[in-house]
């Protein structure tokens, strides 16, 4: 796994690449935080180079989430989900907890 | 049936998930089933790692891999802590952001994606997990 952050004014793009599975989510989680730390709320999570992520992927996103969202301060939007991913958050009931673009400038611009 | 032994760690989620894959993939499986079964396989196998096998750190389970028919079977023994997944409440999907629990998504993962899944505890014998799936 690879992850990846960009700033641009009004959020930020992380870009996760490759496998998350719970060897890796620790990880991936951390990055969120570290955002967060940094005082960073508005996150666009660009998910098209993901292949694969199970539900330690999915808890890490649900955690950065509850903390995003906390005073209004921002959310957390998910770009390019993979079929395969897309399926399996729906399966949880995962997609009525973030709203999902489907290119990049799209959800940079929803901030 | 193929059968493999793992260390109960983390790191060898994705050998796990190439050997059930490779198996599917060869017994006729289409590309959305083998997500599906790979999915499953990580949650079963990380379930064992995590709660069976919490505080271990040199635990053993052995996969079980095979297809028959149009029917895909995968064991997995572990001897840890046995953890019945059918006794853990299914998590709340209507449950706003904030009541949301973090637990039991990867049983109910497990449950969703294969056709059957089943647990034995046997004495001397481990924990048995055995998981079913039908083509199509």
């Amino acid at each position: 796994m690879e992850i990846t952050a960009q700033e641009f004014k009004h959020c930020d793009l992380i870009t996760i690449k490759g496998r998350v599975d719970s060897a890796t989510a620790p990880q991936m989680a951390q990055a969120l935080e570290t955002a967060n730390e940094s005082g960073k709320y508005k996150l666009a999570v660009d998910m098209g180079a993901l292949e694969y992520m199970s539900s330690a992927g999915f808890r890490a996103l649900l955690a950065a989430q509850r903390n995003c969202k906390k005073y209004n301060r921002g959310e957390v939007v998910l770009v390019n989900v993979p079929a395969r991913i897309r399926e399996a958050l729906e399966l949880a009931g995962f997609t009525e907890l973030f709203k999902t673009f489907d290119d990049t400038l799209t959800a940079v611009g929803h901030f | 049936m193929q059968s493999v032994q793992f260390t109960a760690k983390f790191e060898f989620l994705d050998e796990i998930r190439e050997f059930v894959g490779d198996i599917a993939r060869a017994g006729g499986f289409g590309a959305k089933d083998v997500y599906n079964i790979q999915l499953a396989a990580d949650e079963a196998a990380s379930n064992i790692i995590e709660h069976a096998y919490e505080g271990v750190s040199n635990g053993l389970m052995e996969l079980s891999c095979g297809v028959s028919g149009n029917v895909i079977t995968i064991i997995l023994v572990d001897h840890g802590e046995s953890f019945d997944p059918s006794a853990i409440p299914l998590p709340d999907l209507k449950a706003d952001l904030s009541e949301r629990k973090i637990g039991g998504l990867g049983i109910f993962l497990m449950r969703k994606l294969m056709d059957e899944v089943h647990y034995e505890i046997k004495p001397n014998k481990g924990n048995i997990l055995t998981m079913i799936k039908r083509k199509g």
